[in-house]
């Protein structure tokens, strides 16, 4: 059972093959006897999900409900949960109750869905390896010696391992395509605005987005269709109808234009993922989508761009971890200056830190315009090279991560270099655009994601054509050992 | 050395709507702490500001008020400061493409002149909220009741050249806010309150002096104290051949003198960029009109109406149009006391005004309502008291004895008018008083005038004042020819 | 552009972060790197580019004035670490 995919589940609890409750311990099992070696989860909700199972099975059995009514989800810890601790990775909110709920949470609990519990993640979803989390490193199913990815690498874990048989996930810079890639599952990260971020804790504001990670295409759509939509809460919501996600999944794509940008295919790629990357766009054409060479110039100044904006954007969204109405305070502050530099400077990680005095620095006065001005010009240079291609093609692929997962602490102590592996990724954020990881392939027993990216609020296409290369290949359903 | 003052004034008024500039927590005044603060104000993890309606609407009446340029787009930014009544470590302000850009203002000084004085730019941002000193032992209360309270800063140009005219900007923005009834303007409660940049310069000199800012100025009388101490201070320290230290300074209104705030002398980086959660605010030119169209009559079109409509003095009218409430106070005072303008005025501003101040109400809470004094005038005007036993008749009607034609009918205080009865007491004074009768007589003309005063002031003593005195005059003249 | 360990304490004091004497250099090689990353950007010329904030062009939709929350100050202060009399607290503040 605990290797169905959402839409099974849907079926099975449907036809009264199982339970909520059933269901809803299985995973609970599985999620308490496998999380000691993964670290998958920071929190792990027994008796909430037990009460949530219950009460869908009582909306089941008086004919209510909606596809995924009964199903247990893991949220990623960024999400805040009434009333459970919401630590989005950091000593700084260890101890943090969340006191109202997420509009994704609101949607997926009017939804019936069970929240099983919050993943691990990097510390304030800055990190592509999960080795940024205060709760330690997660670890990669398909080989507990190498990362996850990050940040969203507990989400990505958990449905690799099948501890969840879905997670939700967020991407500012990748954080949903590249631990999905370097786990093997799928991720979908939407259209900037497509999902509200009203209680997802901001990291980017202007680049972060949620969406699902899954272990198929359907799922992502079936997750889809509870959690898109319009939030009045969230002013960069986008007003935009919304699918249905999964009305389109069995479409042809035959004819389908894909561009594959010479950018994604360079030296920084890893031959074996290039091959298989090269294999999975095969698969599209057997399907009879056609591909075109196209250019995206400005590709490789899309990290400098991003490590302005993301930490510009950071240093400000997290001025208000300042010890005083919730987390973390430092003991017996000699004054207010005292108690917010320590209450910080202990609160905060490593790397929040660092990209927390990027981001000050490059705002500051007299570095405004020559970097976070500029960078917002490349910006626009790299949204029109997005917009200049999707004149010629339907979507773009290409590889989601420039290398397998790595192995633990191998860049930890590198921040460049591990920024530098984001290059398939951080445009997409900066331009706003949909994209998805699927598992395309293994290079080295490790799991490779091909990246499919669309135009904006395209997510009907992205998902279709993914649902129907799924249809054709099986590396979707591989399962790392000990986890089947 | 001759100094000239030069001033700039930045006033914050608070907006009068119902719920915070980016949240749905209601602004008003005096709850409990931290009772009035969201999730939003409180600045949780995870939410998000959504900008209110009304705030922006309002900004844009007072730009069209004041002949201000209303750009298309504008945008918030993130002003980055830590301060514990700061929730965020950031206020939600505007920096560049403020709401409202460029306008101007009329202000009429003491002797009579107008000036015109320069608004920067208008822009809206959230209040932040109160930090309490004293009750927490050595530490501070934070109360984030007024966090998130819309404000919309009105950044004048440095042209204000003494601290009357300051105040008398001060007022003139005041009046603006209040008749667009986008602010209470209530100076105690904080929903009006003003920093000054204050500098000198040697007269004739065309550079900027070195300008401090006086923090937080909450009234008029204040702001008047506040420049015109600092003014001395800069002017002592210049002439002793110091130089003046920028910084922002308190006023300190029971000692009456300006000291330095240390805490936020530290230069300030604020670090200011587009707020990522908030989107351009478009504005289009049809809602700017919609809004025009729909603008009250404001200060100074109503007092060049009440100058030609009702003959009224420039003083007497720019008086009574200072206060929206007054303005139709009075309007209303002439319609029932059929059109008697200049006595309604005198009234108003004389006696009402006295009793007012020295109750200390508004005109809002005025006992005495307009249709009340206007019917008191009415009575003077068609002589059925004078304008002495008017007194009278007001009193009685500020202590709450009811209308005019009540109190005269239950004290008996209509005028004698019936010539009979005052020609009875104009023979009688003139039979029982020979004395002055021939003194009278033997004056010359010109010194009659003064001695008839005896007479008139007897006869009034007889009738407890009520006789036209009028009439009183002009029987006694005729009566006293020899 | 490389920061030095002046540049970083100054950093650090306007973020209000608290950083060991020990590494300050480790920051400012680091940071430095970064910003080394960050500069090649300067590769491309983007004069009469627009910047851009968001990445879709929209524009701010309005939320009607109305009082839509309540006093849920119980709730919110349960994660405060120190409060008094519905007040949190902070080491006094000196004006």
């Amino acid at each position: 059972m605990h290797l169905s995919t959402l839409a099974q589940l849907s079926t099975a609890l449907e036809s009264r093959q199982i339970s909520s409750e059933e269901l809803t311990r299985l995973y609970l099992e599985r999620c308490k006897k496998f999380n000691d070696s993964l670290n998958c989860f920071i929190t792990i909700n027994e008796d909430s999900a037990m009460a949530q199972a219950k009460s869908a099975d009582e909306q089941r059995a008086a004919g209510k409900g909606s596809a995924l009514t009964g199903i247990p989800i893991a949220q990623k810890d960024i999400f805040c949960t009434n009333g459970i601790k919401t630590s989005c990775g950091s000593k700084m909110l260890d101890n943090f109750i969340a006191p109202y709920d997420a509009t994704v949470i609101e949607k997926m609990n009017a939804a019936g869905i069970v929240n099983i519990g919050k993943t691990n993640m990097d510390e304030f979803a800055m990190g592509s390896s999960n080795e940024t989390s205060f709760y330690g490193p997660v670890k990669n199913p398909w080989d507990k010696d190498y990362v996850p990815g990050g940040s969203s690498g507990g989400s990505a874990s958990a449905v690799a391992a099948r501890l969840s048989p879905a997670a939700t996930g967020t991407d500012t810079g990748g954080s949903i395509r590249q631990p999905a890639s370097l786990c093997g599952i799928t991720g979908l990260k939407p259209t900037y605005g497509r999902v509200s971020r009203y209680g997802m804790v901001a990291f980017a504001s202007s680049l972060d987005q949620g969406g699902p990670m899954t272990q198929t295409a359907e799922d992502a759509a079936l997750m889809m269709n509870v959690i898109a939509g319009f939030d009045q809460r969230d002013s960069t919501s986008a007003e935009v109808p919304v699918d249905d996600y999964t009305a389109k999944l069995n479409d042809s794509i035959d004819g389908l234009k894909i561009g594959l940008p010479k950018e994604y295919f360079d030296e920084g790629l890893d031959s074996n993922i290039a091959k298989l990357i090269e294999d999975g766009i095969k698969e599209l054409e057997k399907l009879g989508a056609v591909c075109k060479d196209i250019e995206l110039p400005n590709t490789q100044l899309s990290i400098p761009a991003y490590y302005v904006v993301a930490p510009a954007e950071c240093s400000s969204n997290l001025s208000r971890f300042d010890g005083v109405r919730y987390g973390y305070r430092c003991d017996n502050p000699e004054d207010l200056s005292d108690l917010y530099c320590r209450s910080r400077g202990e609160g905060f990680g490593k790397e929040v830190k660092r990209r927390i005095m990027i981001g000050a620095y490059v705002l500051s006065a007299g570095y405004y315009d020559a970097y976070y001005l500029k960078a917002q010009q490349v910006r626009h240079l790299i949204r029109d090279d997005f917009q200049n291609a999707f004149k010629e093609v339907d979507i773009i692929a290409g590889p989601t991560a420039t290398g397998t997962a790595f192995k633990l602490n191998e860049k930890i102590n590198d921040p460049v270099s591990m920024y530098l592996s984001d290059i398939y990724t951080v445009s997409v954020n900066l331009a706003g655009l949909p994209a998805m990881s699927v598992p395309a392939g293994f290079s080295n027993k490790l799991p490779v994601g091909m990246q499919l990216i669309g135009n904006y609020f395209e997510e009907s296409k992205l998902l279709n054509i993914a649902h129907r290369y799924q249809q054709a290949t099986d590396w979707h359903l591989q399962v790392p050992g000990g986890f089947e | 050395m001759e100094w000239e003052t030069v001033i700039g004034l930045e006033i914050h008024a608070q907006l009068a709507t119902r719920s915070k500039i980016f949240s749905g927590a209601a602004t008003a005044y005096g709850a409990e702490p931290n009772t009035q603060a969201c999730a939003v104000d409180l600045g949780l993890p995870g939410v998000l500001p959504v900008l209110n309606e009304q705030v922006v609407l309002m900004a844009i009446k007072f730009g069209l008020a004041i002949d201000a340029e209303i750009p298309e787009r504008s945008i918030f930014a993130r002003k980055n400061y830590f301060y514990p009544d700061l929730p965020k470590g950031y206020q939600i302000s505007q920096f560049e493409l403020p709401i409202v850009s460029r306008g101007n203002l009329e202000i009429e000084l003491d002797d009579g002149t107008t000036k015109t004085v320069g608004v920067t730019r208008a822009h809206l941002e959230e209040d932040a909220g109160k930090s309490m000193h004293e009750g927490f032992g050595n530490m501070t209360g934070i109360d984030l009741n007024r966090a998130g309270t819309p404000l919309l800063e009105i950044v004048s140009e440095p042209d204000m050249r003494s601290a009357k005219e300051a105040v008398a900007y001060m007022k003139k923005i005041h009046s603006i806010v209040r008749y667009l009834e986008i602010c209470d303007g209530n100076m105690q409660e904080g929903s009006f309150r003003c920093d000054a940049n204050v500098s000198i310069r040697p007269k004739g000199q065309k550079e900027f002096g070195i300008r401090t800012e006086l923090k937080n100025i909450n009234s008029f009388r204040f702001v008047e104290q506040a420049i015109n101490i600092e003014v001395e201070r800069q002017i002592d320290i210049i002439e002793d051949g110091g130089t003046i230290v920028q910084e922002t300074r308190l006023y300190d209104p029971n000692k009456n003198e300006t000291r330095s705030m240390r805490s936020k002398e530290e230069a300030n980086d604020y670090r200011y960029f587009p707020d990522p959660d908030l989107l351009p605010v478009q504005i289009e030119p049809e809602l700017i009109e919609k809004i025009r169209s729909e603008l009250p009559e404001l200060p100074n079109a109503k007092k060049q109406r009440f100058i030609t409509e009702f003959n009224l003095s420039d003083y007497d009218s720019a008086v009574l149009t200072a206060q929206k409430e007054m303005a139709a106070y009075f309007e209303t005072c002439v319609a029932v006391a059929g059109g008697e303008a200049k006595l309604s005025a005198n009234w108003i501003s004389g006696e009402l005004s006295a009793a007012l101040n020295k109750d200390n109400k508004e005109i809002t809470e005025c006992p005495v309502s307009a249709e009340m004094l206007g019917g008191m005038i009415k009575r003077i005007k068609d002589d059925t008291i004078s304008g002495k036993i008017a007194k009278q008749v007001f009193e009685a009607m500020w202590n709450g004895e009811g209308d005019a034609d009540t109190i005269i009918e239950k004290k008996g205080l209509k005028q004698v008018t019936d010539s009979g009865a005052i020609e009875k007491l104009v023979d009688d004074v003139i039979a029982n008083s020979p004395a002055q009768v021939a003194q009278y007589q033997a004056a010359p003309p010109d010194k009659q005038g003064k001695l008839i005063g005896y007479f008139v002031g007897q006869i009034m003593k007889q009738s407890q004042g009520k006789a036209n005195p009028k009439q009183v005059n002009e029987l006694l003249k005729e009566k006293l020819k020899a | 552009m490389s920061l030095d360990k002046s540049e970083v304490q100054k950093i650090a004091w306007l973020a209000r972060l608290a950083i060991d004497e020990q590494d300050i250099s480790t920051y400012s090689d680091e940071l430095s790197k970064i910003l080394g990353l960050v500069e090649t950007m300067n590769s491309v010329d983007t004069d009469g580019i627009s910047p851009i904030a968001h990445p879709l062009d929209l524009t701010a939709r309005l939320r009607p004035d109305e009082v839509t929350e309540t006093n849920q100050r119980d709730k919110f202060q349960q994660n405060a670490p120190v409060i008094e009399a519905g007040c949190y607290l902070v080491p006094k503040v000196i004006e």
